[in-house]
């Protein structure tokens, strides 16, 4: 569905993407982990048409990006990061607007936009301003703008960082049910649960390069599983390796002395643990807030 | 080719854009509140005496005789009011996350902005006609024919696309909003420097050969030669010439800024 090769972006002296290469399988979830500032949405934003590479080329179901533009637009819909709503107009307002920006006749239109508004979650809210509707119900109308335009291709660029749980697994089950239609997700996160959760392939991204990339499984192999972080009763703290296996939390369990314990917790391992594990570094937000800690 | 859908984009963009006029309605009324408040100011507080003061009015000259010479520098005023709400509402789009939808979208890509300049039209008829309204009820009468109203409109409408173009390039090339309601300022100050208010001939050397040929001067004096039934002359033709060459800039200019606006 989407090759990338050699992508470059640089902004003065500041390189942005130093060289990408990707292949997203027609009907999979492609997911781009990594950190703030690693090039995620610069990508993004190559690959739908917004911003032009200083070098390589991006090419979607067969067209260049650069070329061939307006074959690329009518097959991608992006959601990004910044909410792409209209507060002014209400929901179905907002989707009666895509769906005239897409040129669909009346009758598909209206359909389009009930059976939408229907599938997630929004009738009740339907003919109120966006600007009353919550974070989660935002995020829901943003992805719905995107889909009445049947894309192909979808940019997900961060789709839940800042909803709650509930509202995130609402989100997840939708791009789900997408894929199961046969459209292609390309998808960034800062999340290894989401990538895990919801991806076929995941590239890490750090500093504008890949640093790994394959299916979950093959990256969670790379990362030394979690940890069992225990309390002790004197105030002491000990933090012990463990894959999370039940035989590996026995063993540290059995070497612990029931007195002395205050609490255990079982850590899994996050994006920081991707990480360190890949590029021998925590993530770059974890390197500025220290740095701005210093400063 | 996405230009064959140039029209019905433009359409879509246009209704969106009045939308946002009835569901955002105080932004509009001070715009058109504006022209209104300076009528009144200058008819009841400075027209006596104005009015008295006009080259060649007759003894006994008063505020009305004052309302019928500024009403057309007012409406004139009242399309520069409307056109630094395009501005602002151009400077809402690009600084939101909605045009990163729209340039992403396989859609004629003028009609983001084509949107706002027929709005911006729509919205000055409307506000030439509350202000030409309030005008009447204060005792503005016209002795022109339908015929030279109708040229006065066609003027009116020509420099709407001029003003329009000029303030969408503003709101392009904002990086704000606030800037966006700040840069077109001087649209609605301009008609004070020109024959708008008062007759150029009183003014010092320097201001009176800036009023006399600056682009309002013409505009206004067309207007208000069409809409008392005098013939305007060459003045329509400055006035004319004067609004296409603004309308072409200002579409330039913006058409330049708005491809090359990068993403967020």
């Amino acid at each position: 569905m989407m090759e990338v090769s050699g992508l470059r972006k640089a902004y003065g002296d500041h390189t942005v993407l130093d060289g990408i290469d990707l292949t997203v399988p027609t009907g999979t979830v492609y997911a781009l982990l990594g950190p703030n500032g690693a090039g995620k949405t610069t990508t993004v934003n190559i690959c739908s048409t917004l911003l032009t590479a200083d070098d390589g080329e991006v090419r979607v179901a067969g067209h260049d990006v650069r070329r061939e533009s307006d074959a690329v637009r009518r097959t991608i819909g992006l959601t990004g990061q910044f909410s792409a709503i209209d507060e002014l107009l209400t929901g179905r307002e907002n989707l009666r607007l895509m769906a005239d920006l897409a040129h669909l006749d009346r009758a598909t239109a209206k359909a389009s936009v009930d059976a939408l508004l229907a599938r997630l979650d929004l009738v009740d809210a339907a003919d109120r301003r966006a600007q009353t509707y919550s974070g989660g119900m935002k995020r829901r109308l943003d992805l719905a703008m995107t889909l009445i335009a049947r894309p192909r291709l979808i940019f997900l660029d961060e789709p839940t960082t800042g909803l709650d749980p509930r509202s995130r697994r609402e989100l997840w089950s939708i791009v789900r049910e997408q894929v199961a239609d046969g459209v292609t997700v390309l998808l960034t996160t800062q999340y290894l649960e989401e990538a895990d959760a919801l991806a076929d392939r995941v590239a890490v991204l750090d500093g504008g390069r890949l640093v790994a990339e394959g299916t979950p499984a093959e990256l969670k192999r790379q990362v030394p599983g979690g940890h069992v972080q225990v309390e002790f009763t004197d105030g002491r703290s000990e933090r012990l390796a463990s894959d999370g296996s039940v035989a590996s939390l026995r063993k540290i369990l059995d070497g612990l002395d029931d007195s002395e314990v205050a609490g255990v917790t079982v850590e899994t391992a996050d994006l920081d643990d991707v990480f360190l594990a890949l590029t021998g570094h925590p993530t770059t937000d974890a390197t500025t807030e220290e740095k701005e800690v210093l400063a | 080719m996405s230009t064959t859908y140039a029209v019905r984009d433009s359409v879509t963009m246009l209704r969106r854009n009045l939308l946002h006029w009835v569901r955002y309605p105080s932004l509009a009324i001070m715009l058109v509140a504006q022209p209104i408040l300076f009528l009144l100011l200058f008819v009841y507080v400075f027209g006596g005496t104005m009015g008295a003061g006009l080259p060649g009015a007759p003894t006994g000259a008063d505020r009305t005789d004052y309302l019928e010479y500024i009403t057309p520098g007012i409406l004139i005023m009242a399309v520069a009011s409307v056109a630094l709400g395009t501005a602002i509402s151009v400077a809402m789009d690009m600084t939101g996350g909605i045009i990163a939808r729209f340039r992403t979208m396989d859609i004629a890509k003028v009609s983001v902005l084509t949107g706002h300049v027929l709005g911006a039209v729509l919205k000055s008829l409307v506000a030439v006609v509350v202000t030409l309204g309030f005008a009447v009820l204060l005792g503005y009468r016209s002795d022109a024919s339908v015929g030279e109203w109708l040229a006065a409109f066609g003027l009116i409408v020509l420099l709407t696309f001029a003003l329009t173009w000029l303030t969408v390039g503003m709101g392009l090339a904002a990086d704000s909003v606030e800037t966006a309601s700040n840069t077109p300022m001087f649209l609605v100050l301009l008609p004070f420097i020109s024959s708008g208010f008062v007759p150029t001939d009183e003014m010092p050397w320097g201001l009176r050969h800036f009023a006399e040929n600056q682009p309002f001067t013409p505009m206004i004096d067309s207007l208000r030669a069409l809409t008392s039934g005098h013939s305007p002359g060459n003045d329509l033709w400055l006035a004319i010439g004067w609004a296409v060459l603004i309308a072409a800039l200002g579409y330039l200019w913006s058409r330049r800024l708005f491809t090359k606006v990068p993403a967020r």
